[in-house]
């Protein structure tokens, strides 16, 4: 059975890509599947210098979730293209950057610190991290700064596909996936994480030391649906679905409402190797769905 | 050493303490997933196959002791996922992954002396069966529930042992002394720890005081285990944050801002 998937000049093995935050350098998994059977890898965002991130605590188990608030701790993309990149298998398996920047001018710097790096298959941009003030929302927030920081990422992109991931705490995801189209994105990909909040009655204190955080997991899925069936029909670029993804029933779920490819994320915490059993049960469960190629499936949904 | 992601079966769950009164302390003895050894501190990640997407991460758990059959892990009822662990029974499914982190130091013929907390016993119990020289090591444990509710008599016998019993709040300041003094005496030798963060704390300062090697393992709610979600750090010497899960459990005293 052919898994493969193309887009947005990507072409993938097949269409599930590990999300950024969720995987690490893809190195950590290492011991727990043959990271060269994925079809992408997203790193852990990238700013230009490093950052510390949030204090603790970070991360919440919800019921069906999880509330992170990690605050984009990194090394920095340069000591990622110096000591990451050249152990991934990026001939194989396509590794995409995450970034994450303050301004329009930082992404583009950041753009162009990435751009040159034939390891680096595709860039996506994280305009819709919740957790740093006066980061990412205000941009994911607002169509015009989403098509304003897509086109400066484009121009500097030396030809590699942007992809622009967005993020679900918006009246209408149709309009800034049709914001980042518009600047030049090659692709969307969504949804990011839902802005969340957890409290202890007892010390009557927020679970986060960020006090908010993004809310991911399977109890995000249905949420992410939606915004991957409104943003597919309100674009013509391809659309990455993410949000609670756990199997390739739920993979295919996504496909079937408009997504090319996957990303699963929380997931990888249930086991280190979800991801690459997803894709081990991928052909049975497009058997079942009788599915025969995913472009047949892309989009497909009937709706009476 | 092999680090792997298995299924395996449950060969024993067995609840410590008192025989007459229920009991939070858990003994679980699993299959051995085909480790090739491990380093005494390090700690494995478990989820039971069954459970669904309600908990969304495995539990870390020190491992206690292993041997080419089985692996054995402490624990107390604390929470959703500990509940639901303590009702394993043999042959269920468990998803463990591991031996994850670092372990503690094992410089042989040196005087090494153990302090444990709580369930800061449980990765010393494989520590002390692995030592090659363990007529060096001296454990001192101190503990809040009955003494049979830990893995304490299994080690009795082959170590140097001692206890301190914390029956009330009244008692804290004394163990806080005696905490101190050990470490003091261990001067020339290595302190390893294992136990609550005050604790910790207590004998970290008193490591400084007296400048006495010591090595403290630390305890983190994980979601990954593998240092991928950066939601388990401490703060470095450096007032840097690292992973606990993959650059710990275990730091040397100096390596930690708490």
């Amino acid at each position: 059975m052919d898994l493969r998937v193309e887009f947005a000049g990507l072409v993938l093995k097949n269409p599930i890509i590990t999300a950024s935050g969720t995987f690490g350098f893809g190195l950590e998994f290492a011991n727990f599947g043959d990271l060269k059977r994925l079809g992408g890898i997203v790193v852990k965002g990238l700013s230009l210098k490093p950052r510390e991130g949030n204090s603790m605590p970070r991360i919440v188990e919800t019921p069906c979730g999880m509330l992170n608030a990690i605050g984009i701790q990194n090394p920095g993309v340069e000591a990622f293209v110096r000591d990451k990149l050249p152990l991934l298998p990026w001939r194989e398996t396509a590794i995409i950057a995450n970034l994450y920047a303050c301004s329009a001018q930082e992404f583009g710097e950041l753009t162009g610190v990435l751009a040159g790096e034939e390891g680096v298959a595709a860039l996506e941009v994280n305009v819709s991290c919740p957790n740093v003030q006066s980061g990412g929302a205000a941009f994911g927030q607002d169509p015009t700064q989403i098509r304003k920081v897509t086109e400066e990422v484009k121009k500097r992109s030396g030809g590699k596909p942007v992809i622009v991931k967005l993020s679900p705490n918006v009246t209408d995801i149709g309009l800034c996936a049709r914001a980042a189209q518009e600047g030049g994105a090659d692709a969307v990909s969504l949804i990011n994480t839902l802005l969340g909040m957890a409290v202890d009655i007892r010390s009557r204190k927020p679970r986060l030391a960020n006090v908010v955080g993004g809310l991911s997991g399977p109890a995000i899925k249905p949420v992410a649906l939606r915004c991957v069936y409104q943003a597919s029909r309100a674009v013509t670029i391809p659309v990455i679905g993410i949000g609670g993804i756990g199997s390739a029933e739920d993979a295919l779920e996504f496909i079937l409402v408009g997504a090319s490819a996957v990303q699963v994320g929380t997931a990888n915490f249930l086991r280190p190797d979800q991801a690459f059993r997803i894709v081990d049960d991928l052909p049975r469960t497009m058997l079942k769905a009788r599915c025969e190629d995913f472009a047949s499936l892309r989009g497909s949904l009937v709706v009476s | 050493m092999v680090r792997n992601c298995r299924e395996v079966k449950v060969r024993e769950l067995r609840f410590l303490g008192a025989w007459d009164q229920p009991s939070d302390f858990v003994e679980l003895t699993l299959e051995n997933p085909g480790w090739d050894g491990y380093r005494p501190g390090q700690f494995a990640m478990l989820r039971p196959k069954h459970w669904g997407l309600e908990l969304s991460w495995g539990r870390p758990f020190s491992i206690s002791r292993a041997d080419e059959t089985s692996v054995t892990f402490f624990f107390q009822v604390v929470g959703r996922g500990t509940e639901r662990l303590a009702r394993l029974k043999p042959d269920d499914e468990v998803i463990i992954w591991g031996p994850l982190g670092n372990g503690f130091s094992a410089p042989p013929e040196t005087p090494t002396l153990l302090l444990a907390g709580g369930m800061g016993i449980a990765p010393f119990r494989g520590y002390i069966e692995k030592h090659p020289t363990p007529e060096f090591l001296r454990l001192v444990f101190a503990h809040r529930a009955g003494l049979d509710s830990y893995p304490f008599q299994q080690l009795v016998g082959s170590v140097r042992a001692e206890t301190v019993h914390e029956k009330s709040p009244d008692d804290l300041p004394m163990i806080i002394e005696r905490l101190q003094d050990e470490v003091r005496g261990a001067h020339g030798g290595i302190v390893l720890a294992c136990g609550p963060l005050p604790f910790l704390k207590t004998i970290q300062q008193a490591a400084r005081e007296h400048q006495v090697r010591a090595e403290l393992s630390l305890e983190r709610s994980m979601a990954c285990g593998v240092g991928a979600c950066l939601g388990c750090v401490c703060k470095n010497g450096q007032d840097k944050h690292v992973q606990v899960c993959a650059h710990g459990p275990v730091f040397k005293s100096d390596d930690v801002h708490f």
